[in-house]
């Protein structure tokens, strides 16, 4: 909505991680590259949350990972500009500043029974990053969890500060995790598929919880899942990745009405509707499995897409264009 | 085998599956565990029963109390399970080897994950055809090429090891192992929830295809209301370890009746459509170590009323399609 240059918290540039692994046989080793996330390019706007959407192995998570710098960009550049201070490009942080930057960037795992530790109680649990950030005495600590854990919805807070994750069910324990990942007061939350593990009924109140606290404590949020359904609910807009490349980004209900990409349109058509009355149309997609080790240079997409033709093969990656609202896709033939 | 099929067809009208008053608990440390509590439904040849409900709510269970592979400490205490008029809990596990795979079948949740790496795809699916089926080497192949062809897969993949299958593939695989033996009916555990939108879709129609082709009873059990959109004639939900309410899917789907099956799919999401208010549930499902006495919905519904909590709730019914309900939102 509140999309313009100016305003971008964070800005990813040619964001690139490679993964080296190694190919054929004992005696012929070759070095190969698995171009997880290759060349992505996006901004994320103040207060704003951008969808982060695709298939397994697409390099969604991986590109959430480096974000916050829970892994090292190959290369690339990720400017981070709060207002506060100078704008800094996280990609190059290191020692002390990179421990600075993590009181303003914190990120929500999927899995709320291994993200935690089964030993430590809540209170321990929640506090750790205001210990590790030397945020407040003990008291001011238990202060601002027990705020915390009311602002989450797990209320009243003292009946929860001294328990364990297992006696918590999982949409408690997700309450927790954000609780632990909002607790220091970032400006930027990276939350990688938070609801996927709950279940429904569970599910809207944490979709609701994230949203609400978002919009109070003005936090950006990339929000990562396979999803579009669920990312329809939680974010102004909507990036689309494919084998490590952004193929689509826009406002979310122009991407979901007018999918401009191949992909973008098959993945919509191949989600199930919640109503028998509807009978699909066939999805339109070639079978087949990419694999991005050292991809060759035309269209990540070219295999499976129905409408390319011999441009499309001869020629690089197509590059992300649109029109004025910011509604892109890398496609020649969108 | 297909004569064999099509005369049990003839000899009998009535339900493929019929299931009355099921009860199957856990025996734990804790107490008994009431998993699947005095369930009745029925599938037809040719029909696809859908069974939603939340995690715990007991449907994996019915599945596994339907083909009598119980954890050692699970029994079913009470009930019938009728297939083609014959009951299956006095059976023995003698007596049932006969009826897995040959009669009913079934996919699990990551099923793909159950294949043996060590043998070829083909042989596993040869070695589960020919425990029920005498046949030549000659001929189990040409079925497993049949079979192939019935799910997707191109024969090529018939000698080569499961490893080099992608996800989608051995789920396809799977599916093809347990259409081997021409089951009456087929049981399918979230069989695409560990899959992508795009190979679900595949496996999905394939499913369905194949499900009419040979007039096979499936029950299919998913956390999915989406998905039991699509793949259901009719629509079991399921509530702590309660069905409560059954029907046909275009009468659950537009006239639901009880208040949680309400609740469920107004929470759910949609990418196609007005994007309209979810609605949220208050609390969690309950512990059925210590279910809630009368309607075991009652502390989360929003129409609950004091007979709620004390009493059983009733059956209320509109032609084939009923709820158990105190206060019905017909």
């Amino acid at each position: 909505m509140r999309h313009s240059e100016e305003k971008n918290l964070l800005r990813a540039e040619g964001l690139t991680k490679l993964f080296p692994v190694t190919t054929g046989n004992w005696f012929q080793r070759e070095r190969s590259f698995v171009h997880a996330v290759d060349g992505v390019q996006f901004g994320l706007g103040r207060g704003d949350s951008l969808g982060l959407v695709g298939e397994s192995g697409c390099g969604k998570t991986t590109t959430g990972r480096l974000l916050v710098r829970l892994s090292d960009p190959t290369d690339g550049h990720i400017i981070f500009d709060d207002g506060e201070e100078e704008p800094t490009d996280i990609a190059t942080l290191s020692g002390k500043s990179l421990k600075g930057f993590r009181k303003k960037a914190q990120m929500i795992f999927q899995d709320p029974y291994e993200s935690m530790n089964p030993r430590r109680t809540i209170l321990d649990t929640v506090a750790e990053p205001l210990k590790t950030q030397k945020m407040g005495g003990p008291l001011e600590r238990l202060d601002s969890v027990s705020r915390m854990l009311e602002l989450v919805g797990l209320t009243p807070a003292r009946a929860f500060l001294f328990r364990h994750p297992h006696e918590l069910s999982g949409g408690q324990r997700q309450r927790v995790a954000i609780a632990r990942a909002l607790v220091v007061e970032p400006k930027f939350v990276v939350a990688d598929e938070p609801t996927s593990m709950l279940d429904v009924s569970v599910r809207t109140g944490v979709m609701r919880l994230m949203e609400n606290l978002a919009g109070r404590l003005g936090i950006s949020y990339l929000y990562i899942t396979h999803d579009l359904a669920v990312a329809r609910y939680m974010c102004d807009r909507i990036a689309v990745m494919y084998l490590g490349k952004i193929v689509e980004i826009g406002e979310t209900e122009s991407v979901l009405q007018n999918p401009r990409h191949p992909y973008t349109r098959a993945l919509l058509s191949a989600v199930p509707v919640p109503d028998p009355s509807v009978v699909r149309p066939p999805v339109n997609i070639k079978s087949g499995v990419s694999v991005p080790i050292d991809p060759p240079a035309r269209c990540r997409f070219y295999d499976r897409c129905p409408i390319a033709d011999n441009f499309c093969r001869d020629n690089d990656h197509p590059p992300l264009e649109g029109d004025d609202s910011g509604h892109l896709a890398a496609c020649y033939k969108a | 085998m297909q004569s064999q099929s099509q005369e049990s067809k003839n000899s009998d009208d009535g339900a493929l599956l019929e299931v009355r008053d099921l009860t199957m608990s856990y025996f734990t440390r804790q107490g008994e565990v009431r998993a699947v509590d005095g369930v009745s439904f029925s599938v037809d040849r040719g029909q696809a029963l859908g069974l939603v409900g939340e995690s715990g709510c007991g449907k994996s269970s019915i599945a596994l109390s339907l083909l009598k592979i119980l954890p050692e400490n699970a029994r079913i205490v009470n009930g019938s399970i009728l297939l083609d008029g014959v009951d299956l809990v006095p059976l023995d596990e003698d007596e049932m080897r006969a009826y897995r795979w040959a009669q009913i079948s079934m996919i699990f949740q990551a099923a793909m994950n159950s294949l043996d790496p060590v043998y070829r795809v083909g042989e596993q699916i040869i070695e589960a055809l020919e425990q029920h089926v005498e046949s030549s080497a000659d001929e189990s192949i040409q079925r497993v090429r049949e079979l192939y062809d019935l799910v997707g897969l191109d024969p090529v993949f018939i000698p080569r090891y499961p490893h080099e299958y992608s996800g989608g593939m051995k789920q396809r695989a799977i599916i093809a192992m347990a259409l081997a033996c021409e089951p009456a009916l087929i049981i399918a555990d979230e069989p695409t929830t560990a899959l992508d939108v795009i190979v679900q879709d595949r496996i999905l129609r394939e499913m369905k295809k194949v499900q009419r082709e040979l007039d096979m009873g499936m029950i299919y059990i998913s956390h999915d209301m989406a998905v039991i959109a699509e793949v259901s004639d009719v629509i079991g939900v399921m509530y702590a370890g309660k069905v409560v309410e059954f029907g046909d899917s275009f009468d659950v789907f537009n006239n639901p009746i009880h208040p949680y099956t309400r609740a469920l799919m107004s929470a759910f999401p949609s990418v196609s459509g007005e994007k309209r208010e979810l609605a949220s549930l208050d609390g969690e499902p309950p512990n059925l170590l210590d279910p809630p006495s009368g309607c075991r919905f009652h502390p989360r519904c929003p129409y609950a009323t004091e007979e709620c909590g004390t009493t059983v709730p009733p059956e209320v019914r509109v032609g084939e399609h009923w709820a158990y309900c105190w206060n019905p939102q017909i």
